[in-house]
């Protein structure tokens, strides 16, 4: 469930980061790599899973299931918080400093 | 258990070659400047480093993520060692173990993903400089 949510996000933020390329204002090419990142990181970790359980890895306890939806849903905010974090910080549309200097005005 | 910690050494490898190569570049970039064909190849070409900065990317932001998601699992303590399993020899021999069969797996997938990235662009680079060539 972990992976099938990251996996979710990194096809969401990839049309998204594609919807607008070349041009990458919003810095959503940062989502893309994160999200896929960490969808090959869970294939991998699924596969060996899947070797040591076969076909029940297919069907797990409806607990775990809903455990894994919530982390997963969780790793998608967290990555979400880091690409906020680096939008302000980098900020290419001059936004927070516009922000900050004018209050000072 | 703490295989999302392979990768991550091989991020701070390649950030460091990355880093590296960047200013192996603009030195070279620099030095060839004025020269028409050099200028046609950089304007056609993607610098290595910045390919590399794709592998980068890719390792550090699945790194983060798996590591919240070992912080989930109480697999990453705060405070020494830091790694739960470290504290007992039978879960760290476990550890070692799932570092050198997953951990290695996922870095070498992230890799081979990358190669097939970088090949791609190599023959995406190489029709639009044969193109301009031909104009």
């Amino acid at each position: 469930m972990t992976l099938l949510t990251t996996v979710f996000a990194a096809i969401i933020s990839t049309v998204v980061w594609y919807r607008n390329a070349p041009k990458d204002e919003m810095k959503v090419g940062i989502l893309c790599w994160m999200y896929w990142g960490a969808s090959l990181m869970w294939l991998v970790d699924a596969i060996y899973e899947y070797a040591s359980l076969r076909a029940e890895y297919f069907t797990p306890a409806p607990a775990d299931m809903l455990n894994d939806l919530y982390l997963g849903l969780s790793v998608v905010a967290l990555g979400l918080i880091i690409w906020l974090a680096r939008l302000f910080i980098k900020d290419p549309k001059g936004v927070v400093k516009e922000a900050l200097l004018g209050s000072k005005k | 258990m703490a295989c999302f910690m392979v990768p991550a050494a091989e991020a701070v490898i390649t950030t460091i070659a990355a880093k590296s190569m960047e200013s192996k570049e603009r030195a070279c970039e620099s030095h060839a400047s004025g020269n028409e064909n050099a200028d046609l190849e950089m304007n056609a070409r993607v610098p290595f480093s910045k390919k590399v900065k794709w592998l980068n990317n890719l390792l550090w932001g699945g790194s983060a993520l798996l590591a919240f998601e070992h912080v989930w699992h109480g697999e990453i303590i705060p405070s020494f060692p830091f790694l739960s399993a470290a504290s007992d020899p039978a879960a760290a021999a476990e550890m070692l173990h799932e570092m050198g069969t997953v951990g290695v797996t996922m870095a070498a997938l992230i890799t081979i993903v990358w190669g097939g990235m970088v090949a791609v662009s190599s023959v995406i680079e190489k029709r639009a400089l044969s193109a301009q060539t031909d104009k």
